[in-house]
């Protein structure tokens, strides 16, 4: 372990001063749940939030999930490449869920995606996504947000489709779902709602020709179906020789210049602020508080800067007023 | 069988023996000749040549991955004036040479080809093998260059030229050998190994005409494991022979019998040898070199056996020539040799068989569903980890018996390793300096010029379609490296990480006996207030991945973040991913010997880094290597007499609670074996 008790102004001021070699100790600290490390933790993130920066941090967070085996780690290395060749810093944030029996996990990230591990530029994180639902490791949000402040680029790579990529539309700008070529479950996750409509989708493995192209124009088909606009499906080969992937760059780089970041975010705060409320004082805190669409206003209504942790931290000394100190989560 | 008028259970004459090889090399193309040449005059019929981890992964000497690994394992083999110094005096027209090479197989019998042309012998005279099977390497030997496909494209290059042009060649041993290294089960190594073969067939059929396809499949050999269960690994090696004639004929429509004949050169198991008591490591090899030869249906045609000590560290002359005498003891002492088989008609043998074939068959239908062996490289990877898993546990649980290891331990003290240098053989460090001195010279020396435009014919090919021998040969002849040959189709074909098969193998098959770990674990976890994170990974060139994966598993099951780094990693890599993780725990596993060079290193980078983490080295550590590693800072070194998982388990959780607690060589893993 590399903790030589960092305090956490010092820590955020060296991240706002873009310092990458920040990162780690940033990520040992938030992903610790001591007391302490708890209220390390608080500080590190107002020091990072919207209000001490005076505006949004500047870095685009991009979440890139899909099922395993349709080739995110080699779009990774290929997407890694392409933007440490325009000189723009990179830092991935890498999730694999938990074994639900030991606890444990096997994070394989690290040794299937390429980069080049002497670059300064180039922060890989790997994390477990431990026992909550969603997708994300608990600190993934917080931890993007906090990188967000100094890289140029925060990857979320997340394995999953459906339901799992909720959280990672709540803690990135754009969201990327990667589909292969005749993947058809995805395509009925899709037009079934059971998936949010994503900001862009790539089909991966153009290489294989027709199949990639025929994919490419059933996704186009579903998102038309389903009235979505603004999503761009695309097809890329991210094996050598690669196609498609300066497109992909720009696309994504697009959608963000195209939505309200601010905006984007802010709701984002909210309800992750109201879901970590609720995770940890349940149903009985949100009744306590009036309900939840009582909730949702109230938390509209706070300075649109506060971080999350800020938020639900307000939330919770509201519930311990109404509940009195037996409504205190164990 | 009886025609000239012998008894139904006699032979006519007796059987020539089989080909009796040593897997040998080190140091220098010099002192490798020199062995050879000693091996020959011991009675050796065959040249089994075992090359150093940068020359079979595509590196130069001065790579930076080849640091360390310089004439460890086998014999650095650069260029042709190196081959001409390996076969220097050996006639080349009449020794047959088996060369353990995979993803460079193509450049080293392009090597073997210009340097018999030196010595006036044509290739159509040459007779040997080429390993290369590069499906095992993704799966558990680990020394690939290129991804799949453009590997199988080499194979199939290879396979296509040979038929033609080096007849008496066999272009590819299909090795079932690795798998079972690796942890497969009888059933699993038929499988998968005929699966192997079937891709690669496949993918010369488009290469070849119809009516070449016989002498394809004529000359595709293989290269077998056989364990200490020697019944059953006998019976194994009948269903192989029954598979591969339904596949011939089946599928390829190959018609001439004696072309769809199993054919198979064997290495015994090395996974089996313990370096406790290890000894008995002799009865262990003695047993499993029968396995191969007993049944005349099915004996193999080529036997190199392991040394006694090798779990020790890398053998010596003198323990290969042990080995080499228990084959000639059996080929010459006993009467094995005069009887035709031993089994036939043995409902024992049919019925053992019969149960082999029926489960192969149902694997490799699932591998066939998955698109075939190239495809389904993820799953049977995945599929050896588990299989690994229950071994171990098995040998844990003593459910498996292990003389000396699990089960009478009480020993005298052995004699055998008495000697100063723990009765292994040590490379001489300097090598590595005089190796890279030596290759500046050549690159000085030779016409830089007609090297840039054979390598450039090359990669123009290499872009476009057209068998890559020729250009291979040309780059041979001007004198270009083992190193430029494969940077030029690295830059062509991209690199490649094969999977790792930890993040998919399921989790432990019995909780019981991870709870009390389970529970320190969770302990430690309140203590950190994160999750305990360890870092796993290979240093150097080293591919046998098989311990580091199985504590990378192990140490999941009883509730740790695992990051497994996978294989092939430089001392800055690790020291990186330390620093980037936050792990709280850095786990190294080296096989190669090379751990002497690559450990300080490590060590070095992490305190550039300002990493404190502690590290723990598993693997081939002789025991004189012990204290040199610790007073470099290491806190815990395992060798394979740690066998107990838990065990290390337990140490490591401890070793996270109080890092500056305790110092040593303690209990442990890496029950795999760098060898064939």
């Amino acid at each position: 372990m590399t903790t030589t008790a960092v305090s956490s102004a010092a820590l955020g001021a060296r991240l706002r001063e873009r310092d990458l070699t920040a990162a780690p100790a940033a990520l040992n600290l938030l992903e610790s749940t001591t007391p302490d490390a708890r209220e390390q933790t608080a500080q590190l993130l107002a020091e990072l939030s919207p209000a001490a920066l005076g505006g949004e941090a500047p870095g685009h967070v991009v979440g890139v999930t899909g099922p395993p085996g349709v080739g995110k780690s080699t779009l990774l290395s290929a997407l890694l490449a392409a933007w440490r060749g325009a000189e723009r810093t990179v830092a991935m944030l890498a999730v694999d869920p938990s074994s639900r029996r030991s606890g444990g996990a096997l994070l394989g990230d690290r040794a299937r995606v390429e980069f080049d591990p002497s670059d300064a530029g180039t922060f890989i994180r790997s994390t477990a996504a431990g026992s909550r639902l969603g997708g994300l490791a608990p600190a993934t949000r917080s931890a993007a947000d906090a990188l967000a402040v100094a890289f140029d680029v925060v990857v979320i790579e997340t394995v999953g489709v459906g339901q799992g990529e909720t959280d990672v539309a709540d803690a990135a700008d754009t969201v990327a779902v990667v589909v292969q070529p005749g993947s058809g479950d995805t395509l009925q996750f899709l037009k079934s709602g059971i998936m949010e409509i994503p900001d862009v989708v790539v089909v991966t493995k153009a290489d294989l020709g027709t199949l990639a192209q025929r994919t490419l124009r059933d996704v186009r088909a579903s998102l038309r179906s389903l009235g979505s606009t603004s999503t761009r499906a695309l097809a890329v080969s991210a094996a050598p020789p690669p196609r498609g992937i300066d497109e992909l760059v720009r696309a994504l780089d697009e959608h963000r210049e195209a939505i309200d970041v601010g905006e984007r975010r802010r709701r984002a705060r909210r309800r992750a602020a109201l879901a970590d409320f609720t995770l940890e004082f349940g149903e009985r805190g949100v009744r306590a508080l009036g309900g939840r669409p009582q909730l949702e206003r109230w938390v509209a209504d706070q300075d649109p800067a506060l971080d999350i942790a800020t938020l639900a931290m307000r939330l919770g000394e509201r519930a311990l007023l109404e509940l009195g100190e037996g409504g205190r989560p164990q | 069988m009886s025609s000239d008028g012998a008894p139904p259970h006699r032979l006519p004459e007796r059987d020539r023996p089989w080909m009796m090889r040593t897997y040998a090399g080190h140091s220098t193309a010099k002192a490798s000749n020199e062995l050879y040449r000693r091996n020959l005059a011991k009675g050796q019929t065959g040249l089994s040549v075992a090359f150093d981890l940068p020359t079979q992964t595509g590196y130069d000497s001065d790579h930076e991955l080849s640091r360390g690994e310089v004439g460890k394992v086998g014999v650095p083999v650069a260029h042709r004036g190196h081959m001409a110094t390996l076969m220097d005096g050996i006639p080349m027209d009449q020794m047959n040479t088996s060369m353990t090479i995979n993803a460079t197989a193509a450049w080293l019998l392009a090597l073997y080809i210009v340097v018999a042309e030196e010595q006036g012998v044509a290739p159509e005279q040459l007779q040997g093998t080429t390993q290369n099977d590069i499906i095992k390497e993704f799966l558990a030997r680990g020394t690939y260059a290129f991804p799949p496909a453009p590997s199988m494209r080499l194979i199939a290059d290879m396979i296509a030229y040979t038929v033609e042009h080096v007849p008496k060649w066999n272009p590819i041993n299909v090795c079932s050998y690795h798998l079972q290294e690796a942890g497969a089960t009888p059933v699993q190594e038929i499988a998968y190994a005929m699966s192997t073969a079937i891709a690669v067939l496949d993918a010369v059929r488009e290469r070849v005409p119809q009516e070449t396809m016989g002498a394809v499949f004529g000359r595709i050999s293989f290269f077998v494991n056989a364990g200490v269960r020697f019944v059953q690994e006998h019976a194994k090696l009948r269903a192989m022979s029954i598979l591969w004639d339904e596949l011939g004929r089946d599928r390829y429509d190959v018609e001439d019998e004696r072309q769809r004949r199993f054919r198979f050169g064997v290495q015994v198991n090395s996974l089996g040898l313990t370096e406790s008591q290890p000894e008995n490591n002799v009865q262990r090899i003695v047993l499993e070199a029968l396995a191969v030869t007993l049944g005349r249906n099915a004996r193999a045609r080529a036997i190199q056996l392991p040394a006694w000590n090798e779990a020790l560290g890398l053998p010596r002359p003198w323990d290969q020539q042990w080995s080499l005498r228990i084959q000639q003891v059996l080929a010459y002492e006993t009467d094995l040799l005069e009887y035709p088989d031993l089994f036939e008609g043995s409902k024992v043998m049919d019925g053992l068989v019969d149960e082999l074939l029926d489960g192969a068959r149902a694997e490799m239908a699932v591998v066939a569903e998955q698109g075939g062996a190239v495809e389904a490289v993820p799953y049977m990877k995945a599929a050896l980890v588990d299989s690994h898993r229950e071994r171990i546990r098995r040998i844990e649980a003593g459910e498996q018996i292990v003389v000396g290891q699990n089960r009478f331990t009480e020993t005298e003290a052995s004699p055998l390793t008495a000697d100063a240098e723990g009765g292994i053989l040590v490379v001489d460090p300097n090598v590595e300096r005089e190796e890279i001195e030596a290759l500046e010279r050549w690159r000085a020396e030779r016409d830089e010029g007609a090297v840039r435009s054979a390598l450039q014919e090359l990669e123009l090919l290499a872009r476009a379609e057209g068998n890559l021998m020729e250009p291979t040969l040309a780059a041979a002849r001007a004198g270009a490296t083992t190193g430029e040959w494969a940077a030029t189709l690295r830059e062509v074909f991209g690199s490649y990480r094969a999977p790792t098969g930890v993040g998919e193998a399921a989790g432990a098959g019995s909780d019981e006996d991870l709870e009390e770990l389970r529970e320190e674990v969770e302990r430690l976890t309140a203590q950190l207030g994160r999750r305990p994170k360890m870092l796993v990974g290979k240093p150097g060139l080293d591919g046998h991945s098989n311990g580091a994966e199985q504590i990378a598993v192990r140490a999941r099951d009883v509730g740790m973040d695992v990051v497994y780094e996978g294989i092939r990693l430089t001392p800055d890599q690790i020291a990186a991913s330390a620093l980037q993780e936050g792990v709280h725990l850095i786990g190294l596993s080296i096989l190669s010997g090379s751990h002497r060079e690559l450990i300080p290193a490590v060590m070095q980078a992490l305190h550039e880094r300002g990493v404190e983490t502690p590290v723990v080295v598993g693997g081939i550590i002789p025991d004189q290597d012990v204290a040199p590693l610790l007073q470099a800072g290491v806190a815990r070194v395992y060798t394979p007499k740690d066998f107990e998982l838990n065990r290390i388990m337990h140490d490591l959780v401890e070793l996270v609670a109080h890092p500056a607690g305790g110092n040593g060589h303690a209990v442990a893993p890496t029950p795999a074996l760098p060898s064939a």
